[in-house]
Formats: C-alpha cells, sequence, structure tokens
C-alpha cells in the first residue's frame, strides 16, 4: 500500500525558521546568517561589520561552533551582547538551536543580529533558520578554485565576501577568474574584497548590509 | 556529511505517516532530490542503512528521484535547463534569471507492508538529534 507524504524533507527545520522569522520581523531585526570554511574569517569580519556599524544599529551575534566559546567571548570583549551555540559535533545550525540562543537576547533593542555558522562550506547551504540573507566569505588563501568545487555555497549567497585581499600577491588568486566564475554561478551577488583584521574596504560591505537593514525595516 | 540528519528527518516523517495509517512496516521510500542541493546519494544510502536497523523501516529500499536544474529567463522568458555551474540564459545572456527546479529535497511516498497494515499503531516515533 502505498502513503503519500508529499512535504519537504526538513519540514520540521523550516517551520521552525518560519517562526524564527516571524519572531525576527515583529521585533524589527535583520538578521544574517554568515557561512565560510573554518579560518575564513567569519569572526574577524563579523568585528569589522560591528566597528563600521555599531554607530548607526544595535547589534547581536550568534555564535555557531562545534565546541568552545573562544568566538563568542572575542566578540563581548567589543561590547557586543554575544551568544555560543555548541553542536556538539553537527557540522551546521539548525532553526531549533538559534530559536533557543535568542532566549538570552532583549530582541526588542536590536536592529542587526548575525549568526556565525559552523565553519563548512557545504552543510549550512541546506539548512533554513529564519534569516533575511545568508552571505559568504571566501578568503584568498583558500584559492579562486573554491567556486568550482562548492557550488551550492555560491549560489544560495546573497553576497560573497573576499577576505585576506591584502595577500592576493602571495597566494597567486586569479581575482578576475575568480569573480566571472561566481557571477556565472550566482550573477546578482556582489563580491566585495576586504581584510577584515585590518579593516580595509570594510565599508563598501558595510554599506550593503546597511541598505539590506534599511529595506528590511521599511518593509516590516 | 549532512546526510545523517537529512535521513533522521526521512526516517521520522515516514514512521509518522505509516504509524498515522496502521502500519508496522515499511518497505520503500521515495524521495525527490533536486541536483543543486548537496546531498550525495552514496552518503544517503549509507546513512540509511546505518540508521534503519531496529525501525520499522529495517529492510527498507530509499528510492531517490533526481530532479535537474531549470531557470526562467526574466528578460526573454525562456524556460531552460542547466547544470550547476553556468546559470546564465542561454538565449539572450541575461543574468536576470529565476530558479524553477533544482533545490527540491522532498519526501513524496512510502510503500508499507499490506499484510500488516491493519495491525495496531505502535507508539509515535523518537525524534532523533541533528547529526552532521
Amino acid at each position: 500500500m502505498q502513503i503519500d507524504i508529499s512535504r519537504p524533507i526538513l519540514d520540521k527545520n523550516e517551520r521552525l525558521a518560519a517562526e524564527n522569522r516571524a519572531i525576527f520581523d515583529a521585533a524589527g531585526i535583520f538578521v544574517l546568517d554568515l557561512m565560510a570554511s573554518p579560518g575564513a574569517g567569519k569572526t574577524s569580519t563579523i568585528l569589522a561589520t560591528i566597528a563600521a556599524l555599531r554607530g548607526r544599529y544595535s547589534i547581536a551575534v550568534i555564535e555557531g561552533d562545534i565546541a568552545s566559546s573562544v568566538d563568542a567571548e572575542k566578540i563581548a570583549a567589543h561590547g557586543i551582547p554575544a551568544v555560543q551555540i555548541n553542536t556538539g559535533g553537527a557540522c551546521h545550525l539548525e532553526s531549533d538551536m538559534i530559536r533557543r540562543a535568542l532566549s538570552s537576547l532583549d530582541l526588542g533593542t536590536l536592529d542587526l543580529l548575525i549568526i556565525e555558522n559552523v565553519g563548512n562550506l557545504v552543510c549550512p547551504t541546506e539548512f533554513y533558520l529564519g534569516e533575511h540573507a545568508k552571505v559568504m566569505i571566501l578568503s584568498v588563501p583558500e584559492g579562486h578554485d573554491k567556486p568550482y568545487k562548492y557550488p551550492g555555497i555560491f549560489q544560495i549567497a546573497e553576497a560573497v565576501i573576499l577576505n585576506k585581499y591584502d595577500t592576493i600577491e602571495v597566494f597567486d588568486f586569479d581575482e578576475s577568474e575568480f569573480r566571472q566564475v561566481v557571477s556565472s554561478l550566482n550573477p546578482k551577488a556582489p563580491v566585495f574584497p576586504i581584510s577584515a583584521t585590518k579593516g580595509d574596504s570594510v565599508e563598501l560591505w558595510a554599506e550593503w548590509l546597511a541598505g539590506r537593514i534599511e529595506a528590511n525595516k521599511a518593509r516590516t | 556529511m549532512h546526510e545523517m540528519g537529512i535521513v533522521s528527518s526521512i526516517l521520522t516523517s515516514a514512521e509518522e505517516a505509516a504509524t498515522r495509517e496502521g502500519a508496522t512496516r515499511i518497505t520503500e521510500i521515495r524521495i525527490t532530490v533536486g541536483e543543486l542541493t548537496e546531498i550525495v546519494d552514496f552518503a544517503l544510502q549509507f546513512a540509511f542503512e546505518a540508521l534503519t536497523p531496529g525501525t520499522i523501516a529495517e529492510g527498507a529500499t530509499l528510492t531517490v528521484t533526481r530532479l535537474g536544474a531549470k531557470s526562467r529567463c526574466l528578460e526573454c522568458q525562456t524556460e531552460y535547463e542547466h547544470d550547476r555551474f553556468e546559470m546564465l540564459c542561454p538565449e539572450c545572456g541575461s543574468f536576470a534569471c529565476e530558479l524553477l527546479t533544482g533545490r527540491e529535497l522532498e519526501i513524496d511516498s512510502i510503500e508499507v507492508d499490506p499484510d500488516e497494515s491493519t495491525a495496531p499503531a505502535s507508539g509515535p516515533p523518537a525524534e532523533t538529534p541533528p547529526q552532521g
């Protein structure tokens, strides 16, 4: 006997994500899911973004890692509320983890919530958390060929940050080939070269994000 | 390797549906996976074989239908199939395109053993934590 089911496999995650999204919209918060490999500079990019936007927006961060609270401590040291999620081995964040983390934040006071996903170029692409945008970081030392090898994440990201741009000469990174492949995979995604730890060229990225925050405020 | 988590979700849905219909054995689970998802067939089958023993889906077949990627050009309205590397409109070269299919990840149906479909329902399936 056949029983029809016809529903998304990740139905439970997607239902919880939709509930998260309703919470974010009710509080008027723009939520960014930041994805990258381990070591690409997610936390440094978040710190640079905070430096660029903290005068205009009230910001909090959710840090996702398999273990430790190293990242949340780095963010909190800058006076920004940070919640650490330890996935205990899971390679990505899911909506129920975000929901639990929200209880530690004062949502009514926030404009921007940045979620730092677990370092991974594959799994986080499949899991909607209720965010308004997914953005990814590739760092120069990882190589310009990564979009060929991990196309999925480049396709789902609304913008691509190219971090550690100050090392481009050392690593023989072919920027024009990189941009060409990214634009064929995801024609609408802008590419923002930055050097997060030096704070170089962060403005264009920060303005793009501010534009998205403002557009979201106008909509909700 | 998030296929373990994917298969856990599949089994939860399948066991819920089977239990609701009073079935005690699942013989086949059919799913559709878009070509643009980050899902590997081999890893799905491996996770399925690892997670089904001791459940009502023990010994069941996991049948995967792969759905190709297709987009529509918002400028010239051409609908075209493409691979995961080339999204641009092949007719006018526009990058203003809308993805129609390719990101599906759905459980379609299950096949349950008709001989046992009249057996009393067992309890709800246990929740399985997400795994990498």
